[in-house]
């Protein structure tokens, strides 16, 4: 459109051919530099990833391998273990990924009310999504402190079953902790991302249909809801990229103990704990497929934007 | 929405948002017996945790460690993310949509893909436990987001004060320094927020690419803290460390409130 205004007034004739070489070569110029640090320390290691997952390394003697082809991704696909954390990983993502859509949906709708200290309520939703993943995990580590923690003597006064479990020892339990430290610190951000969507939607929208006599429960499902879907799905597919790579959380709740081991969990123990480099490559190989797979669907689904950012 | 319901929502909110962190800030104003009991307020409270992580010199060389890497990160990814943005914005030429497809990509790679091979390679390069070990690949994170947000800022702005320079004979690069990233400010700021407080947070890298206090940023040292003896559970130590590593980011998110939000949501209105 502006090219076309442009080309009414009769300007850039420069613009003949259709890329002006000097234009050509100062572009290059000035993406050349991301890009070396990208290929350098995102590109190539990925590519050397591969490489170390096709070879066992010696645990004794450094610099000792040797190729062995498939094999680790073979043991990894048939042991127990790689099995028990993607169905932790993927239980983890769906339970607390849900949670946070609906926990963050309610946020965003309350913040969308016209009332007075609204920014107020805005800046104080930032706060869990400022703080540090690992002082969220020591958060709840304190939170869920045997005997001490608020949460065993709340439940203790309450009477309600809990207070004299050891959360974040028992299976389960301590994925309960982690989903509720992860829905904690993201759902803010949740709201933020639909609040943003909330705002796009017309008034005149809500408006009409009130006159026709519809509910507010009707304008919720007819109209709020379908509208919202894009922010919705762009959300759902930031916040399941994250979960499915979660590291921080477990780590540092349990160490990976008790049925929180995930699967970035498990290939940082085999390659740093147990020095088992191609083991530990291969199940990041296969984090990495997985969670790419996932990211495709977010790339083709702002695909439009990015195609308005490049345009002329 | 009827105001009591509402107000009982914000309310609500409010509580969920604050309370786990204010719970910190209790458990780490408590000391020796304190500690433990479940008081919503310190029965006596005392600074005398925040007074001996300050001299533990494991925490303050983490805290220095960790400003000097946000730093250097946070520069070097608004200088060379916002050259990449601006040709993506502005100039023409070829393989433009593929160019930021990839890039994008790039931030959604889990960091523990590359994590086991960087460890070997940085070892072998001698870069591990280095500042610049840790900076390079915090570049490569925090470089697909810098981008996308300074392009969608970069065309917001009018392209008549550009030209204007070009025909009056500037060259491309001065009219990206001299007229356009000025105007930018306001992206630059939330770039460079967005990056910061990536940087601060990360915690895989960090965990895998040091091994001391050389370089080891505030995550792990947290993480890391024992008690002063091999049996005490230093709970009120760790409460207070987190709290001296939170505070910046709380202010940060409380000053520049409306800039990160925009930040945030940059990707998700048009969708």
């Amino acid at each position: 459109m502006e090219a076309a205004t442009a080309r009414a007034r009769g300007r850039p004739g420069r613009r003949r051919k259709r890329y002006g070489q000097s234009e050509r070569r100062f572009a290059a110029a000035m993406v050349t530099p991301s890009l070396v640090v990208i290929a350098l320390v995102a590109a190539y290691p990925i590519g050397y990833a591969i490489w170390l997952s096709l070879n066992q390394y010696s645990v004794r003697v450094a610099g000792l391998s040797r190729f062995v082809g498939l094999d680790n991704y073979t043991s990894a696909l048939s042991s127990s273990e790689f099995w028990s954390a993607t169905g932790t990983t993927f239980l983890f993502t769906v339970i607390s990924v849900t949670l946070e859509l609906v926990i963050g949906l309610g946020m965003a709708l309350a913040m969308h009310q016209a009332f007075k200290g609204r920014a107020l309520l805005r800046t104080v939703v930032l706060v869990p999504w400022a703080i540090l993943t690992v002082v969220t995990a020591i958060t709840w580590r304190t939170i869920f402190e045997p005997e001490l923690g608020l949460a065993p003597v709340m439940l203790d006064k309450l009477g309600l079953p809990g207070a004299d479990t050891v959360w974040l020892g028992e299976r389960g339990y301590a994925l309960a902790v982690m989903i509720f430290a992860d829905v904690w610190k993201t759902a803010p951000f949740m709201a933020l991302l639909l609040l943003a969507g909330l705002q796009v939607i017309p008034k005149e929208l809500h408006e009409a249909a009130e006159v026709d006599g519809a509910g507010t429960w009707q304008r919720f499902r007819r109209i709020t809801l379908p509208l919202l879907r894009p922010a919705i799905l762009v959300a759902l597919i930031f916040r399941t990229l994250d979960a499915l790579r979660i590291f921080d959380l477990p780590y540092v709740l349990t160490k990976g103990a008790n049925g929180t081991t995930t699967l970035s969990v498990l290939s940082y123990e085999k390659f740093s704990q147990d020095r088992l480099l191609g083991e530990g490559s291969a199940l990041a190989v296969l984090t990495f497929i997985v969670v790419m797979a996932v990211s495709f669907l977010y790339i083709r689904l702002v695909g439009g934007n990015l195609r308005t950012l490049t345009e002329e | 929405m009827r105001p009591v319901l509402l107000w009982a929502a914000v309310v609500l909110i409010i509580v969920f948002c604050l309370f786990p962190f204010y719970w910190l800030i209790n458990v780490s104003l408590k000391s020796g017996a304190d500690l433990s009991s479940a008081d919503l307020l310190p029965p006596a409270p005392t600074l005398d945790n925040y007074d001996s992580i300050f001299k533990n010199a494991d925490f303050t060389k983490a805290l220095r460690n960790s400003a000097i890497v946000t730093g250097i990160t946070t520069t070097l990814a608004l200088a060379v993310g916002s050259f990449a943005a601006y040709a993506l914005a502005r100039r023409r030429f070829p393989l433009k949509f593929l160019i930021l497809a990839v890039i994008l990509s790039i931030s959604t790679f889990p960091p523990i893909a590359i994590a086991a091979p960087i460890f070997k390679l940085w070892t072998d390069w001698g870069l591990y436990n280095t500042y610049a070990g840790l900076v390079l690949p915090y570049l490569a994170f925090a470089l697909p987001l810098c981008i996308y947000i300074l392009t969608s800022f970069f065309k917001e702005i009018p392209r008549e004060l550009e030209e204007a320079a070009l025909v009056d004979g500037a060259t491309y690069f001065q009219a990206f320094r001299k007229v356009v990233l000025p105007l930018a400010a306001p992206g630059l700021v939330t770039a460079g927020l967005l990056t910061a407080i990536f940087v601060w947070n990360e915690f895989l890298l960090a965990q895998t690419l040091t091994s001391s206090s050389d370089a080891r940023t505030v995550p792990v040292a947290v993480n890391n803290f024992t008690g002063s003896t091999r049996f005490e559970i230093p709970l009120g130590t760790i409460s207070a460390a987190s709290v001296v590593i939170t505070v910046p980011l709380v202010v940060a998110v409380i000053a520049f409130q409306r800039r990160i939000v925009a930040g945030l949501t940059a990707g998700a209105v048009k969708g």
